[in-house]
């Protein structure tokens, strides 16, 4: 028996066009006139309080004011200037704590301007078109690194390219994109978006990517170092927080691991999928692990997390993505052993010295659990040759780290978000430093 | 609840709506349609000599759209009726007997000869209609035949046309008069020493709406080719507004009955219109981009806002800004205002500032923390703030009182009046006796 009450973990539980359709555009693109309906309601504020909120600071309301005026193309080069992963971000910034939450008609009305939408409007013009809006400066003589083909990495290189240097970039995995290739809820990133995207970055020129080699396997940081003029590590977290579980088992999976193999898979329908999953966790990465098992046609998805919903943080968008998917959100509640046919958990209480079990607990029935409680960087050395800040790599503003000519940005180093959009900043403006460090 | 019917120079109608001549007034059908939805009258689509006009069989229309598509004004360059003289008569008479409440009056342009004149206006009082307009307003096609706005720009004509007509029939003589001119004064004043019952204003603005940059051609655009057409719709309802305004307070012409044209789209403009002086409104753009049905709001609006009001009667509230319309050398210059911005109500887009600091008088201050403050050693009172402030009475004019001090010129208020006529700048200042 198939179906979603087969109990276990089952490939095949939904149709395959019902999965088609599980599986399209969550937020399908504006039409050329919604665009134009949603540009007229901004206000080009003076100073905008949108622009300081996005890390990338892209200039939202001439970018929307380009729109506006019947020039999309133009938009888009407004946006790319800043943030050359533009596309990407339209599509998976938390736009609703970022630019969106600061509009001033969220203030004014509780309904902010969807500049998430109009960016990937503006964006998708262009990509579409196969236009490439940026060109090289004269050729400097220099060959770069960068290691990890992620948002922080590829907006490194596009940058760095631009300034006339070559750069080598080397990912450990098949393909370049990083998370946004690997860690990203399919229905966000359709029609293989991540390697268009990745494809369209490299008309640039004065790239060369490298995959299938891996940083401490394949080669050492004192090798690449002797090589090359500088080096830009963007190789992201590739540790996976544990649950720290009593009697965990085989049945524990890595919510990263499901959603890289979900963005590879062909056939959703050959896509094993428990009946009743549980996620441990309060990020993005749990939604997006819910959210997908849900779609797949397990019959219930259960997010457990040990805090207030409040503290969760995934946005609040995103939690309603998920309950309105069909995903039940349980709050304030930790693991505390794998029992027979499922978790069992104890309620939580904040208590004066932090959180604590109250000694009440639940089971949970579960065909499979997923955590999703975080990731930490993995020195490649088991002893890292670089100084660290909690778990990161230490790096100065400008993305410096303890030795010379190694910079160092995204979710590995130490500071801001772990987003895509902090990523690409984070890249960028190491580019700029690099390429001041080089022609200085 | 009030009385909306009108009497507007002996022509009776249920209400102040009529439909103006143009594309919604062309033809029985169309106008029983209008009838049927409530309008008050009709001004039947301009009727001409046989052998009838043809117009032309590409695009006629072209638009300004606001956010959303939402048509701002319509430029067309459609002529005249371009069917045969008899058959509309056959129809008007037809509707005229079928809705005999209802305002028929006939918009009319023939040639400049008295006999062209004579001949149609007897046809048309055949026909029972209840008037006829002069058409001396169309600004395209017709005037490159010495009709329409050719007239309408020499007052002249406007008279002597004006005298054949009334001499010729006993119908009450309506003069449509044309904007594009440069002061309406005298066109008004031409069609009352012509004997004219009334005028209506205002017809259309000549005017390109927009270039085809691919073609490089005007909208609309005729196998590559476009010629300037006539605007209306919301966006020359200022236009129209000031014209009524300039014939009402002109003492000459301050009794010719008014009939507002000019972008009329809701209740409140056509209020606004009667307000200046108009008699009734004709209505044209709102019902072409719309359809008939809008009828119910205006009159349902118009009537609740006179029930609001204390109106009883059209008559009771026609002309009652006139008065306070003036010229700015008797405009109080001893009334000082600043501007006060509501800090609860900011969403601090900071609009007011890029506007003041940019184009103004640099007295809006902005805070680190995005607090917008008026300046009032700086504030002129330009009002700029509050128009481009999106949020309605965020930013509002406060009076000074008389006693304070005006911080800008460091002048006390005083309570009188005192304007241009006896300040000392002026050169030609009367001593104040």
């Amino acid at each position: 028996m198939s179906g979603v009450r087969q109990n276990g973990i089952a490939a095949g539980r939904i149709s395959p066009a019902a999965l088609s359709e599980n599986f399209s555009d969550a937020y399908p693109p504006f039409s050329a006139h919604e665009a134009l309906v949603a540009a007229d309601r901004c206000y080009f504020c003076y100073d905008a309080p949108c622009i300081t909120a996005c890390p990338t600071e892209i200039d939202i309301p001439l970018f929307i004011r380009q729109i506006q005026a019947g020039n999309p193309e133009g938009a888009a080069k407004t946006i790319l200037k800043q943030n050359i992963l533009g596309g990407m971000c339209a599509r998976v910034c938390p736009t609703e704590t970022l630019c969106e939450e600061a509009c001033v008609r969220e203030a004014a009305e509780g309904q902010p301007v969807d500049i998430g939408a109009l960016q990937r409007f503006a964006t998708d013009t262009v990509m579409d078109k196969g236009d490439h809006p940026f060109t090289r400066a004269e050729p400097t003589g220099k060959i770069v690194a960068v290691i990890g083909a992620g948002p922080a990495g590829l907006a490194c290189a596009h940058r760095l390219a631009m300034h006339g240097h070559n750069v080598v970039v080397v990912d450990a995995r098949k393909k370049p994109g990083g998370l946004n290739e690997y860690g990203i809820a399919s229905y966000k990133t359709v029609n293989d978006f991540a390697q268009a995207e990745v494809e369209w970055l490299l008309k640039i020129g004065g790239i060369r990517i490298e995959t299938g080699s891996e940083l401490g396997k394949d080669y050492t940081l004192g090798e690449i170092r002797e090589d090359y003029d500088a080096v830009f590590l963007g190789m992201g977290l590739s540790g996976v927080n544990d649950l720290g579980l009593e009697g965990a088992d085989e049945r524990v999976d890595d919510a990263v691991d499901f959603i890289a193999t979900l963005r590879q898979t062909k056939d959703l329908a050959a896509l094993p999928i428990g009946r009743r999953v549980v996620v441990i966790g309060g990020g993005m990465t749990a939604v997006d692990a819910a959210v997908q098992s849900k779609l797949l046609g397990a019959e219930d998805v259960t997010i457990v997390y040990r805090r207030g919903q409040e503290r969760m943080s995934a946005s609040e968008v995103e939690q309603d993505h998920a309950t309105t998917s069909g995903v039940r959100i349980k709050c304030h509640a930790m693991p505390r052993r794998a029992v027979a046919g499922g978790v069992e958990f104890e309620y939580t209480e904040d208590g004066p010295d932090g959180l604590r079990g109250t000694g009440e607990t639940f089971v949970l029935e579960a065909d499979q659990v997923f955590r999703a409680i975080g990731q930490t960087y993995e020195g490649w050395h088991g002893k890292s040759v670089l100084e660290l800040e909690r778990g990161k790599i230490r790096v100065d503003l400008e993305g410096r780290t303890s030795l010379s000519g190694v910079w160092a940005g995204g979710d590995c180093a130490f500071g801001g978000e772990d987003l895509t959009v902090t990523a690409v900043a984070e890249g960028r403006d190491a580019a700029e430093s690099i390429n001041r460090a080089l022609m200085g | 609840m009030a009385d909306l019917s009108s009497d507007f120079i002996g022509i009776k109608s249920p209400n102040p709506f009529w439909l103006a001549s143009a594309p919604p007034t062309d033809k029985e059908y169309n106008v029983r349609r209008a009838f049927d939805a409530g309008w008050g009258g009709v001004v039947w689509k301009t009727l001409g000599l046989d052998p009838h006009i043809v117009n032309v069989n590409g695009p006629r229309y072209g638009v300004v759209y606001g956010p959303d598509r939402k048509v701002i004004g319509i430029n067309n360059i459609e002529l005249i009726t371009d069917r045969p003289l008899d058959v509309n008569l056959e129809e008007i008479k037809r509707v005229k007997r079928d809705y005999p409440d209802r305002a028929m009056v006939v918009s009319l342009m023939v040639p400049c000869e008295e006999v062209c004149w004579t001949e149609i206006l007897a046809k048309v009082e055949d026909t029972g209609a209840d008037g006829v307009e002069l058409n001396f307003g169309c600004p395209h096609g017709m005037s490159e035949r010495g009709m329409g706005a050719s007239v309408g720009q020499v007052p002249e004509y406007i008279q002597m046309v004006t005298e054949w007509c009334k001499a010729a029939t006993k119908m009450p003589v309506i003069v449509k008069l044309t904007p594009n001119i440069s002061d309406i004064r005298y066109p008004a004043r031409a069609a009352m020493a012509g004997g004219a019952d009334a005028v209506s204003l205002i017809n259309t603005v000549s005017s390109i709406t927009s270039v085809n940059l691919d073609l490089m051609a005007p909208e609309p655009t005729i196998d590559g080719k476009g010629s300037h057409g006539g605007y209306c719709g919301p966006a020359v309802k200022p236009i129209a507004l000031n014209m009524i305004a300039e014939i009402g307070r002109d003492p000459e012409t301050a009794n010719l009955p008014l009939s507002g044209i000019g972008g009329i789209t809701t209740w409140r403009d056509a209020a606004e219109f009667i307000a200046l002086g108009a008699g009734n409104v004709q209505v044209c753009t709102a019902a072409m981009v719309y359809g008939f049905k809008i009828v119910e709001e205006m009159k349902v609006g118009l009537s609740d806002w006179m029930d609001e009001k204390g109106y009883s009667s059209i008559s009771d509230f026609k002309g009652l800004a006139v008065p306070n319309v003036t010229d700015w050398q008797y405009l109080n210059l001893n009334y000082v205002t600043k501007a006060r911005i509501d800090q609860d109500a900011c969403i601090k887009c900071g609009r007011c500032y890029a506007a003041c600091e940019d184009t103004s008088h640099q007295a809006i201050s902005m805070s680190a923390e995005r607090t917008f403050e008026v300046i009032d050693e700086e504030c002129v009172a330009c009002n700029l703030c509050v128009n481009v402030c999106p949020v309605e009475n965020c930013i509002t004019m406060e009076k000074l009182s008389p006693g304070a001090v005006d911080l800008r010129t460091g002048e006390t208020v005083v309570p009188d009046h005192g304007d241009w006529t006896t300040h000392p700048n002026n050169p030609t200042a009367v001593a104040a006796e």
